[in-house]
């Protein structure tokens, strides 16, 4: 045993911006705006994904967004979901910051609908293009750490490895990987996609990732809005799980009572 | 089906112009600015962004654009989204 003061943990601050929660979530597939809200509030989070659409003009009375989540209250950040290319990206991120009047955003450029994996170099030429435009630039990423270190190189203010495919729940699938990332990233490292249910995030944050994104995982589950909650204990159980440092693993058994006295 | 002047098919002095609104030909009362349109398609302007022919329409400009014949509008805003 040493004798070292814990170590203090400060808060998750992407490009100035400081949270209280390590944990972020997106608000697509859930039933209603409302379940959305409450599962919201009961995960603690406080920056949030949001998706960029047309209005429905048939019927603009539509339930929105926004009159169930306040963007006073809850950080929004814009996402580029649906974009292939970077100047999709760029186009649609004009527009959010138009709509939000802020610049930090999530950048996904997607290759094939069909595994969602991202494409890397359209990634990195369009992560390019928008910090020269002033965004703040949150990226969604393989676990690939040379991509990683380029995007940090472009200035991304956040570098965001998918731990599975977008809406697979399949847990952290290469720790070795998301590992090797967040030892050279100078930039908070958020996993971002793939976590199923509250141990994957744990695992996440025990790897000693500054935060942890997911959006299916809870919108998905029986019940939303105690998943939401399951999430937010996983999270900070995780953080200090990797803070307490974790024990050595053994080959074999070690006793936990004094084996000296025993009558 | 796009036509590519719009205001061929009318007589002058036009009542109406015809706009692409997300993709859908509109016909829109003459004289609009922005503001005035998003109010007549029943949108919170507050609400929304809007690119017109490409480019951003700034929030505060939405009193100056008026909306001409053929004008392109792209009208979005916040959903759920991962």
């Amino acid at each position: 045993m040493d004798d070292r003061t814990p170590i203090q943990d400060t808060p998750l601050t992407v490009a100035g911006r400081t949270l209280h929660s390590r944990l972020i979530i997106g608000t697509g597939k859930y039933q209603s705006y409302e379940q959305n809200a409450r599962a919201l509030e009961a995960s603690g989070a406080q920056m949030i994904t949001v998706a960029l659409r047309r209005v429905n003009l048939s019927d603009p009375s539509q339930p929105r967004l926004v009159d169930h989540i306040d963007p006073q209250k809850y950080v929004f950040l814009p996402n580029t979901a649906g974009c292939f290319t970077g100047e999709d990206a760029v186009r649609t991120l004009r527009l959010a910051r138009e709509a939000g009047g802020w610049s930090l955003v999530k950048l996904e450029v997607l290759s094939d609908p069909k595994h969602l994996y991202p494409d890397m170099a359209e990634t990195l030429r369009a992560t390019d293009m928008l910090v020269k435009e002033g965004f703040d630039v949150m990226v969604y990423c393989s676990d690939d750490p040379v991509y990683a270190r380029k995007l940090e190189d472009a200035g991304a203010c956040a570098i965001m490895p998918l731990g599975a495919p977008i809406g697979s729940g399949l847990g952290i699938q290469n720790p070795v990987n998301i590992r090797l990332i967040i030892e050279e990233a100078k930039v908070p490292v958020i996993v971002d996609a793939g976590v199923g249910t509250a141990s994957d995030a744990a695992v996440a944050m025990e790897l000693g990732c500054d935060g942890v994104l997911m959006n299916t995982a809870i919108a998905e589950a029986k019940d939303p809005v105690r998943m939401a909650r399951a999430m937010k204990h996983a999270v900070i159980a995780g953080r200090e799980a990797y803070l307490a440092g974790r024990m050595a693993k053994k080959r074999y058994a070690d006793p936990s009572s004094p084996l000296a006295g025993l009558i | 089906m796009e036509t590519s002047n719009p205001r061929a098919n009318c007589s002058a002095p036009a009542s109406a112009v015809d706009v692409y609104v997300n993709g859908e030909l509109r016909s829109l009362p003459a004289g609009l600015t922005l503001s005035s349109a998003l109010e007549h398609l029943g949108l919170d302007p507050r609400k929304v962004a809007v690119e017109r022919n490409l480019e951003i329409a700034p929030r505060s400009g939405y009193d100056q654009i008026s909306i001409e014949t053929g004008d392109r509008l792209e009208i979005v805003h916040f959903v759920g989204g991962g």
